[in-house]
Protein backbone atom coordinates (compact mmCIF):
# COMPACT_ATOMS: atom_id res chain seq x y z
CA UNK A 1 0.00 0.00 0.00
CA UNK A 2 1.18 3.15 -0.82
CA UNK A 3 -0.10 6.96 -2.17
CA UNK A 4 1.27 9.52 -4.10
CA UNK A 5 2.73 11.25 -0.72
CA UNK A 6 6.05 10.47 -2.13
CA UNK A 7 8.63 13.36 -1.50
CA UNK A 8 10.85 14.14 -4.28
CA UNK A 9 13.55 15.27 -2.37
CA UNK A 10 15.38 17.90 -3.01
CA UNK A 11 17.04 19.09 -6.27
CA UNK A 12 21.02 19.18 -6.22
CA UNK A 13 21.95 20.15 -9.43
CA UNK A 14 25.18 20.63 -8.23
CA UNK A 15 25.66 17.13 -7.33
CA UNK A 16 23.52 15.74 -11.01
CA UNK A 17 26.25 15.03 -13.50
CA UNK A 18 25.70 16.51 -17.46
CA UNK A 19 24.13 13.56 -19.56
CA UNK A 20 25.38 12.76 -23.19
CA UNK A 21 23.01 14.50 -25.14
CA UNK A 22 22.99 11.63 -27.72
CA UNK A 23 22.31 9.04 -24.90
CA UNK A 24 19.96 10.92 -23.49
CA UNK A 25 17.60 11.41 -26.52
CA UNK A 26 17.92 7.50 -27.44
CA UNK A 27 16.44 7.11 -23.97
CA UNK A 28 13.40 9.73 -23.83
CA UNK A 29 12.74 8.21 -27.76
CA UNK A 30 12.82 4.79 -26.15
CA UNK A 31 10.11 5.75 -23.50
CA UNK A 32 8.28 6.86 -26.23
CA UNK A 33 7.68 4.81 -28.42
CA UNK A 34 6.23 2.43 -25.55
CA UNK A 35 9.50 0.35 -24.69
CA UNK A 36 10.57 -0.17 -20.67
CA UNK A 37 14.01 0.31 -19.34
CA UNK A 38 15.68 -2.87 -17.77
CA UNK A 39 18.27 -2.62 -14.96
CA UNK A 40 21.47 -2.55 -17.08
CA UNK A 41 20.05 -0.24 -19.83
CA UNK A 42 21.64 3.29 -20.14
CA UNK A 43 19.79 5.67 -17.66
CA UNK A 44 20.16 9.33 -16.66
CA UNK A 45 21.59 9.90 -13.23
CA UNK A 46 18.26 12.17 -12.06
CA UNK A 47 16.12 8.92 -13.57
CA UNK A 48 18.26 6.40 -11.68
CA UNK A 49 17.95 8.44 -8.05
CA UNK A 50 14.53 9.51 -8.22
CA UNK A 51 13.08 5.82 -8.66
CA UNK A 52 15.31 4.50 -6.26
CA UNK A 53 13.60 6.90 -3.77
CA UNK A 54 10.17 6.27 -4.87
CA UNK A 55 10.28 2.48 -4.92
CA UNK A 56 12.23 2.77 -1.76
CA UNK A 57 9.74 4.80 -0.03
CA UNK A 58 6.81 2.47 -1.35
CA UNK A 59 8.79 -0.56 0.16
CA UNK A 60 9.17 1.13 3.37
CA UNK A 61 5.24 1.58 3.52
CA UNK A 62 4.38 -1.65 3.17
CA UNK A 63 6.39 -3.41 6.36
CA UNK A 64 5.58 -0.40 8.31
CA UNK A 65 1.77 -0.49 7.01
CA UNK A 66 1.90 -3.84 8.02
CA UNK A 67 1.93 -2.52 12.03
CA UNK A 68 -1.42 -0.83 12.36
CA UNK A 69 -3.04 -3.47 10.08
CA UNK A 70 -1.76 -6.14 12.32
CA UNK A 71 -2.79 -4.46 15.74
CA UNK A 72 -6.25 -6.15 15.77
CA UNK A 73 -4.64 -9.53 14.84
CA UNK A 74 -5.01 -11.16 18.38
CA UNK A 75 -8.74 -9.60 18.40
CA UNK A 76 -10.20 -9.93 15.02
CA UNK A 77 -13.46 -10.75 15.15
CA UNK A 78 -14.13 -14.64 14.36
CA UNK A 79 -11.32 -16.89 12.95
CA UNK A 80 -12.32 -16.23 8.99
CA UNK A 81 -11.79 -12.23 9.55
CA UNK A 82 -8.47 -13.12 11.78
CA UNK A 83 -7.41 -15.85 8.98
CA UNK A 84 -7.80 -13.28 6.21
CA UNK A 85 -6.44 -10.38 8.39
CA UNK A 86 -3.02 -12.60 8.62
CA UNK A 87 -2.84 -13.13 4.97
CA UNK A 88 -3.52 -9.55 3.97
CA UNK A 89 -1.04 -8.10 6.28
CA UNK A 90 1.28 -11.26 4.99
CA UNK A 91 0.85 -10.11 1.50
CA UNK A 92 2.00 -6.51 2.45
CA UNK A 93 5.36 -8.05 3.88
CA UNK A 94 5.56 -9.80 0.47
CA UNK A 95 4.89 -6.86 -1.27
CA UNK A 96 8.04 -5.19 0.49
CA UNK A 97 10.04 -7.87 -0.38
CA UNK A 98 9.43 -7.63 -3.97
CA UNK A 99 9.68 -3.67 -4.18
CA UNK A 100 12.89 -3.95 -2.40
CA UNK A 101 14.19 -5.90 -5.24
CA UNK A 102 13.23 -3.96 -7.66
CA UNK A 103 14.80 -0.90 -5.77
CA UNK A 104 17.78 -2.94 -5.51
CA UNK A 105 18.35 -3.70 -9.24
CA UNK A 106 18.91 0.14 -9.46
CA UNK A 107 22.21 -0.41 -7.32
CA UNK A 108 20.77 0.34 -3.59
CA UNK A 109 21.84 -2.32 -1.09
CA UNK A 110 18.56 -3.64 1.12
CA UNK A 111 20.78 -3.12 4.21
CA UNK A 112 21.36 0.84 2.98
CA UNK A 113 17.49 0.58 2.28
CA UNK A 114 16.74 -0.83 5.95
CA UNK A 115 19.04 1.51 7.82
CA UNK A 116 17.99 4.47 5.59
CA UNK A 117 14.24 3.78 6.65
CA UNK A 118 15.60 3.41 10.83
CA UNK A 119 17.82 6.07 10.80
CA UNK A 120 14.64 8.57 9.00
CA UNK A 121 16.72 9.34 6.62
CA UNK A 122 14.06 7.50 4.03
CA UNK A 123 10.41 7.89 4.22
CA UNK A 124 7.35 5.91 4.12
CA UNK A 125 3.18 6.20 3.62
CA UNK A 126 2.24 9.20 5.85
CA UNK A 127 -0.73 7.19 6.74
CA UNK A 128 1.15 4.76 8.54
CA UNK A 129 1.62 7.29 11.06
CA UNK A 130 -1.97 7.28 12.53
CA UNK A 131 -3.11 4.80 14.84
CA UNK A 132 -5.98 2.13 14.71
CA UNK A 133 -8.02 2.62 17.11
CA UNK A 134 -10.47 -0.23 16.69
CA UNK A 135 -11.47 -2.78 14.28
CA UNK A 136 -13.38 -0.42 12.62
CA UNK A 137 -9.96 1.21 12.07
CA UNK A 138 -8.42 -1.86 10.67
CA UNK A 139 -11.69 -2.16 8.22
CA UNK A 140 -11.51 1.24 6.87
CA UNK A 141 -7.52 0.67 6.44
CA UNK A 142 -8.19 -2.23 4.43
CA UNK A 143 -10.85 -0.89 1.97
CA UNK A 144 -10.40 2.79 1.59
CA UNK A 145 -6.16 2.88 2.14
CA UNK A 146 -5.77 0.40 0.23
CA UNK A 147 -8.46 1.55 -2.67
CA UNK A 148 -6.14 4.45 -2.68
CA UNK A 149 -2.78 2.09 -2.76
CA UNK A 150 -4.73 0.22 -5.90
CA UNK A 151 -5.47 3.78 -7.65
CA UNK A 152 -1.78 4.85 -7.27
CA UNK A 153 -0.03 1.15 -8.24
CA UNK A 154 -2.42 0.46 -11.21
CA UNK A 155 -1.32 4.43 -12.52
CA UNK A 156 2.30 3.77 -11.79
CA UNK A 157 2.32 0.24 -13.24
CA UNK A 158 2.23 1.78 -16.54
CA UNK A 159 5.37 3.72 -16.05
CA UNK A 160 8.90 2.93 -17.81
CA UNK A 161 10.94 0.69 -15.32
CA UNK A 162 10.54 -2.88 -15.92
CA UNK A 163 10.81 -3.72 -12.74
CA UNK A 164 8.63 -1.90 -10.90
CA UNK A 165 6.18 -2.15 -13.42
CA UNK A 166 6.72 -6.52 -13.04
CA UNK A 167 6.30 -5.88 -8.84
CA UNK A 168 3.30 -3.34 -9.39
CA UNK A 169 1.57 -5.44 -11.55
CA UNK A 170 1.47 -8.81 -8.89
CA UNK A 171 0.84 -6.37 -6.37
CA UNK A 172 -2.54 -5.04 -7.94
CA UNK A 173 -3.85 -8.81 -9.04
CA UNK A 174 -3.18 -9.72 -4.86
CA UNK A 175 -4.63 -6.60 -3.70
CA UNK A 176 -7.79 -7.29 -5.60
CA UNK A 177 -8.48 -9.56 -2.43
CA UNK A 178 -7.41 -6.91 0.22
CA UNK A 179 -10.05 -4.32 -1.37
CA UNK A 180 -12.97 -7.30 -1.50
CA UNK A 181 -11.78 -7.99 1.85
CA UNK A 182 -11.99 -4.81 3.46
CA UNK A 183 -15.48 -3.80 1.36
CA UNK A 184 -16.82 -7.16 3.35
CA UNK A 185 -15.66 -5.73 6.76
CA UNK A 186 -16.77 -2.44 6.50
CA UNK A 187 -20.28 -3.32 5.13
CA UNK A 188 -20.50 -5.90 7.46
CA UNK A 189 -19.85 -3.00 10.80
CA UNK A 190 -22.48 -0.57 8.74
CA UNK A 191 -25.42 -2.93 8.21
CA UNK A 192 -24.64 -4.05 11.60
CA UNK A 193 -26.34 -2.92 15.21
CA UNK A 194 -26.19 0.93 15.94
CA UNK A 195 -23.36 0.10 17.93
CA UNK A 196 -21.36 -1.12 15.01
CA UNK A 197 -22.41 1.63 13.07
CA UNK A 198 -21.34 4.39 15.65
CA UNK A 199 -17.89 2.49 15.63
CA UNK A 200 -17.36 2.56 11.70
CA UNK A 201 -18.73 6.17 11.80
CA UNK A 202 -15.75 6.79 14.15
CA UNK A 203 -13.22 5.42 12.04
CA UNK A 204 -14.07 7.12 8.97
CA UNK A 205 -13.99 10.19 10.88
CA UNK A 206 -10.96 9.52 12.11
CA UNK A 207 -9.08 8.44 8.79
CA UNK A 208 -10.80 10.66 5.96
CA UNK A 209 -7.83 13.64 6.90
CA UNK A 210 -5.27 10.85 6.13
CA UNK A 211 -7.20 9.61 3.40
CA UNK A 212 -7.03 12.75 1.87
CA UNK A 213 -3.26 13.37 2.52
CA UNK A 214 -2.57 10.07 0.86
CA UNK A 215 -2.14 10.87 -2.43
CA UNK A 216 0.59 13.72 -1.08
CA UNK A 217 0.29 17.53 -1.78
CA UNK A 218 -1.92 19.33 -3.82
CA UNK A 219 -0.53 20.05 -7.63
CA UNK A 220 0.19 23.36 -6.93
CA UNK A 221 2.10 22.97 -3.75
CA UNK A 222 4.28 19.54 -5.13
CA UNK A 223 7.26 19.65 -6.58
CA UNK A 224 7.40 17.12 -9.72
CA UNK A 225 9.36 18.38 -12.42
CA UNK A 226 7.80 18.06 -15.88
CA UNK A 227 10.98 15.94 -16.68
CA UNK A 228 9.17 12.82 -14.21
CA UNK A 229 6.16 13.15 -16.18
CA UNK A 230 8.32 12.69 -19.22
CA UNK A 231 10.48 9.88 -17.97
CA UNK A 232 7.61 8.24 -16.98
CA UNK A 233 8.34 8.30 -13.39
CA UNK A 234 5.20 9.86 -12.44
CA UNK A 235 2.03 9.23 -14.42
CA UNK A 236 -0.81 11.17 -12.78
CA UNK A 237 -0.41 14.26 -10.45
CA UNK A 238 -2.00 13.81 -6.94
CA UNK A 239 -5.08 15.66 -7.75
CA UNK A 240 -6.16 13.86 -10.61
CA UNK A 241 -5.43 10.45 -8.30
CA UNK A 242 -7.36 12.05 -5.93
CA UNK A 243 -10.53 13.13 -7.96
CA UNK A 244 -10.33 9.55 -9.43
CA UNK A 245 -10.56 7.81 -5.57
CA UNK A 246 -13.67 10.51 -4.80
CA UNK A 247 -15.14 9.35 -8.36
CA UNK A 248 -15.11 6.04 -6.57
CA UNK A 249 -15.33 5.97 -3.56
CA UNK A 250 -17.73 8.78 -2.30
CA UNK A 251 -20.83 7.48 -3.79
CA UNK A 252 -19.98 3.76 -2.19
CA UNK A 253 -19.55 5.08 1.19
CA UNK A 254 -22.73 7.40 1.07
CA UNK A 255 -24.91 4.30 0.01
CA UNK A 256 -23.75 2.62 3.54
CA UNK A 257 -25.56 5.68 4.84
CA UNK A 258 -22.19 6.97 6.31
CA UNK A 259 -21.34 10.62 6.79
CA UNK A 260 -18.19 11.71 4.99
CA UNK A 261 -16.59 14.65 7.81
CA UNK A 262 -16.56 17.26 5.10
CA UNK A 263 -19.57 19.58 5.00
CA UNK A 264 -18.69 20.99 1.94
CA UNK A 265 -17.73 18.05 0.15
CA UNK A 266 -19.74 17.87 -3.16
CA UNK A 267 -18.70 17.44 -7.04
CA UNK A 268 -19.15 20.80 -8.92
CA UNK A 269 -21.38 19.93 -11.74
CA UNK A 270 -19.59 22.53 -13.98
CA UNK A 271 -15.83 21.22 -13.65
CA UNK A 272 -16.72 17.36 -12.91
CA UNK A 273 -14.55 17.71 -10.11
CA UNK A 274 -14.70 16.96 -6.51
CA UNK A 275 -14.25 20.29 -4.00
CA UNK A 276 -13.33 19.97 -0.63
CA UNK A 277 -12.00 21.20 2.41
CA UNK A 278 -8.23 21.95 2.79
CA UNK A 279 -7.21 18.87 4.81
CA UNK A 280 -4.49 20.83 6.31
CA UNK A 281 -1.01 20.68 4.74
CA UNK A 282 0.79 21.23 7.63
CA UNK A 283 -0.32 18.68 9.52
CA UNK A 284 0.99 16.30 6.38
CA UNK A 285 4.57 18.05 6.64
CA UNK A 286 4.41 17.67 10.64
CA UNK A 287 3.71 14.34 10.39
CA UNK A 288 5.68 13.19 7.77
CA UNK A 289 8.76 14.66 9.38
CA UNK A 290 8.09 12.96 12.45
CA UNK A 291 5.85 14.26 14.70
CA UNK A 292 2.98 12.08 14.14
CA UNK A 293 1.01 10.31 16.54
CA UNK A 294 3.06 6.87 16.11
CA UNK A 295 6.08 7.87 14.04
CA UNK A 296 8.43 6.63 16.97
CA UNK A 297 6.29 3.59 18.07
CA UNK A 298 6.62 2.40 14.02
CA UNK A 299 10.68 2.62 14.16
CA UNK A 300 11.21 1.98 17.53
CA UNK A 301 9.35 -1.51 16.74
CA UNK A 302 10.84 -2.20 13.64
CA UNK A 303 14.34 -1.62 15.26
CA UNK A 304 13.76 -4.00 17.65
CA UNK A 305 12.40 -6.63 15.61
CA UNK A 306 15.79 -5.93 13.15
CA UNK A 307 17.81 -6.88 16.61
CA UNK A 308 15.71 -9.51 17.54
CA UNK A 309 16.32 -11.49 14.04
CA UNK A 310 20.21 -10.20 14.05
CA UNK A 311 21.39 -13.35 15.28
CA UNK A 312 19.30 -15.65 13.30
CA UNK A 313 20.87 -14.02 10.03
CA UNK A 314 24.21 -14.06 11.27
CA UNK A 315 24.05 -18.09 12.71
CA UNK A 316 22.66 -18.60 8.67
CA UNK A 317 25.27 -16.36 6.97
CA UNK A 318 27.33 -17.95 4.17
CA UNK A 319 30.86 -16.47 4.26
CA UNK A 320 31.35 -17.31 0.75
CA UNK A 321 28.08 -15.25 -0.11
CA UNK A 322 28.12 -13.60 -3.63
CA UNK A 323 25.80 -10.63 -3.70
CA UNK A 324 24.87 -9.58 -7.28
CA UNK A 325 21.79 -7.17 -7.67
CA UNK A 326 18.98 -9.10 -8.39
CA UNK A 327 17.31 -9.69 -11.73
CA UNK A 328 13.64 -8.85 -11.09
CA UNK B 1 7.99 0.23 33.06
CA UNK B 2 5.92 3.39 31.82
CA UNK B 3 9.36 3.60 29.88
CA UNK B 4 8.09 1.30 27.51
CA UNK B 5 5.82 1.91 24.39
CA UNK B 6 2.11 1.92 25.19
CA UNK B 7 1.02 0.47 21.96
CA UNK B 8 -2.72 -0.47 20.92
CA UNK B 9 -1.06 -3.88 19.76
CA UNK B 10 -0.76 -6.20 22.52
CA UNK B 11 1.91 -8.15 21.04
CA UNK B 12 3.94 -4.94 20.40
CA UNK B 13 3.18 -4.17 24.79
CA UNK B 14 4.62 -7.43 25.51
CA UNK B 15 7.90 -6.87 23.43
CA UNK B 16 8.55 -4.16 25.79
CA UNK B 17 10.18 -1.93 23.16
CA UNK B 18 11.46 1.71 24.27
CA UNK B 19 10.92 4.66 22.45
CA UNK B 20 15.05 4.90 21.82
CA UNK B 21 15.56 1.20 20.71
CA UNK B 22 19.12 0.49 19.70
CA UNK B 23 20.01 0.09 16.29
CA UNK B 24 23.10 -1.04 15.02
CA UNK B 25 23.27 -0.51 10.91
CA UNK B 26 23.31 -3.89 8.94
CA UNK B 27 26.51 -4.27 7.52
CA UNK B 28 26.75 -5.19 3.59
CA UNK B 29 25.80 -9.04 3.49
CA UNK B 30 23.26 -8.84 6.42
CA UNK B 31 20.19 -9.71 4.02
CA UNK B 32 22.37 -12.63 2.78
CA UNK B 33 22.45 -13.30 -1.75
CA UNK B 34 19.81 -13.17 -4.23
CA UNK B 35 18.16 -15.96 -6.13
CA UNK B 36 15.86 -16.40 -8.83
CA UNK B 37 12.32 -17.65 -8.65
CA UNK B 38 10.60 -19.67 -11.64
CA UNK B 39 7.13 -21.03 -10.83
CA UNK B 40 5.19 -23.92 -12.48
CA UNK B 41 1.36 -22.99 -12.06
CA UNK B 42 0.08 -26.29 -13.84
CA UNK B 43 1.77 -29.64 -14.43
CA UNK B 44 3.53 -29.51 -17.88
CA UNK B 45 3.48 -25.91 -18.18
CA UNK B 46 6.79 -24.27 -19.21
CA UNK B 47 8.58 -23.12 -15.35
CA UNK B 48 8.51 -19.06 -15.88
CA UNK B 49 10.74 -16.52 -14.33
CA UNK B 50 8.76 -14.66 -11.21
CA UNK B 51 11.44 -12.61 -9.43
CA UNK B 52 13.75 -12.28 -6.89
CA UNK B 53 14.69 -12.97 -2.98
CA UNK B 54 17.29 -12.96 -0.59
CA UNK B 55 17.94 -16.16 1.30
CA UNK B 56 20.81 -17.52 2.81
CA UNK B 57 21.30 -21.19 1.28
CA UNK B 58 19.56 -22.83 -1.84
CA UNK B 59 17.05 -24.50 0.71
CA UNK B 60 15.95 -21.67 2.46
CA UNK B 61 15.66 -20.06 -0.68
CA UNK B 62 12.69 -22.72 -1.40
CA UNK B 63 10.90 -21.97 1.51
CA UNK B 64 11.24 -18.28 1.09
CA UNK B 65 10.07 -19.01 -2.57
CA UNK B 66 7.29 -21.06 -1.34
CA UNK B 67 5.97 -17.84 0.87
CA UNK B 68 6.58 -15.57 -1.38
CA UNK B 69 5.70 -16.49 -4.80
CA UNK B 70 2.85 -19.53 -4.16
CA UNK B 71 0.96 -18.14 -1.67
CA UNK B 72 -1.68 -17.37 -4.65
CA UNK B 73 -3.82 -19.75 -7.20
CA UNK B 74 -1.98 -22.88 -8.11
CA UNK B 75 1.98 -24.16 -7.48
CA UNK B 76 3.29 -27.28 -9.05
CA UNK B 77 6.54 -26.84 -9.10
CA UNK B 78 9.82 -24.41 -8.22
CA UNK B 79 12.93 -23.48 -8.63
CA UNK B 80 15.32 -21.36 -7.62
CA UNK B 81 19.07 -20.56 -9.26
CA UNK B 82 21.61 -18.01 -7.31
CA UNK B 83 21.32 -14.73 -9.59
CA UNK B 84 25.37 -14.87 -9.37
CA UNK B 85 25.27 -18.06 -11.36
CA UNK B 86 22.58 -16.25 -14.16
CA UNK B 87 24.41 -15.27 -17.56
CA UNK B 88 22.61 -12.75 -19.38
CA UNK B 89 23.95 -10.82 -22.38
CA UNK B 90 25.28 -7.43 -21.82
CA UNK B 91 22.32 -4.74 -22.67
CA UNK B 92 24.84 -3.12 -25.11
CA UNK B 93 24.70 -6.55 -27.00
CA UNK B 94 21.04 -7.21 -27.45
CA UNK B 95 21.29 -5.45 -30.68
CA UNK B 96 22.35 -8.72 -32.12
CA UNK B 97 19.27 -9.57 -32.33
CA UNK B 98 18.34 -6.89 -34.87
CA UNK B 99 21.26 -7.49 -37.17
CA UNK B 100 19.53 -10.66 -37.77
CA UNK B 101 18.69 -10.56 -41.87
CA UNK B 102 14.95 -11.50 -42.83
CA UNK B 103 14.56 -14.90 -41.60
CA UNK B 104 11.20 -16.18 -43.62
CA UNK B 105 13.55 -19.05 -44.36
CA UNK B 106 13.34 -20.38 -41.08
CA UNK B 107 9.67 -19.96 -41.23
CA UNK B 108 6.64 -21.62 -42.18
CA UNK B 109 5.52 -18.21 -43.69
CA UNK B 110 8.57 -18.76 -46.23
CA UNK B 111 6.64 -21.70 -47.81
CA UNK B 112 2.95 -19.95 -48.52
CA UNK B 113 3.16 -20.54 -52.19
CA UNK B 114 2.79 -24.49 -52.80
CA UNK B 115 -0.99 -24.11 -53.47
CA UNK B 116 -0.10 -21.61 -56.31
CA UNK B 117 2.59 -23.32 -58.23
CA UNK B 118 0.19 -26.31 -58.38
CA UNK B 119 -2.81 -24.28 -59.55
CA UNK B 120 -0.29 -23.22 -62.25
CA UNK B 121 1.11 -26.40 -63.67
CA UNK B 122 -2.54 -27.57 -63.79
CA UNK B 123 -3.26 -25.29 -65.45
CA UNK B 124 -0.64 -25.42 -67.97
CA UNK B 125 -0.89 -29.34 -67.79
CA UNK B 126 -4.69 -28.71 -69.34
CA UNK B 127 -3.52 -26.14 -72.01
CA UNK B 128 -1.09 -28.16 -73.04
CA UNK B 129 -3.12 -30.87 -73.49
CA UNK B 130 -6.56 -29.02 -75.47
CA UNK B 131 -3.94 -27.43 -77.73
CA UNK B 132 -2.08 -30.68 -78.58
CA UNK B 133 -5.72 -33.02 -78.93
CA UNK B 134 -3.20 -36.30 -79.56
CA UNK B 135 -2.13 -36.46 -76.03
CA UNK B 136 -5.88 -36.16 -74.65
CA UNK B 137 -7.45 -39.66 -74.19
CA UNK B 138 -4.24 -41.37 -75.11
CA UNK B 139 -3.58 -43.53 -72.16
Amino acid sequence: MYGGGYIPGSASPQETPKEDPEKLAEFEEKINRGEKIEPHDWMPYEYRRQLIRMIEQHAHSEIIGALPEGTWITRAPGFKRKLALMAKVQDEVGHAQLLYSAAETLGKSREQMINDLLSGKSKYSNVFNYPAKTWADAAIIAWLVDAGAIINQTTNSKGSYGPYCRALERICWEESFHLRYGYDTVVALATGTKKQRQMVQDALNRWWRPIMHFFGPPDKISVHTEKLVRWKVKLATNDEMRQQFLNMYVPKIRELELEIPDPILHKDPETGKWVYSDPDWDEFFRVINGNGPCNKERLAVRKKAEMMGQWVRRALHNPRQQYVTPLA
Amino acid sequence: MSDFIQSLDPRIVRLQVREDQPFEPKEAGDQWETYEVFHQAKTGARLIHVGSLHAPSPDLALVFAKEQYGRRSTTTDMWVVRTADIFTLHRQDIDIFETAQEKLHREPQGYMEVRKYIEEFKKRQQQEGTSDGSEAGSH
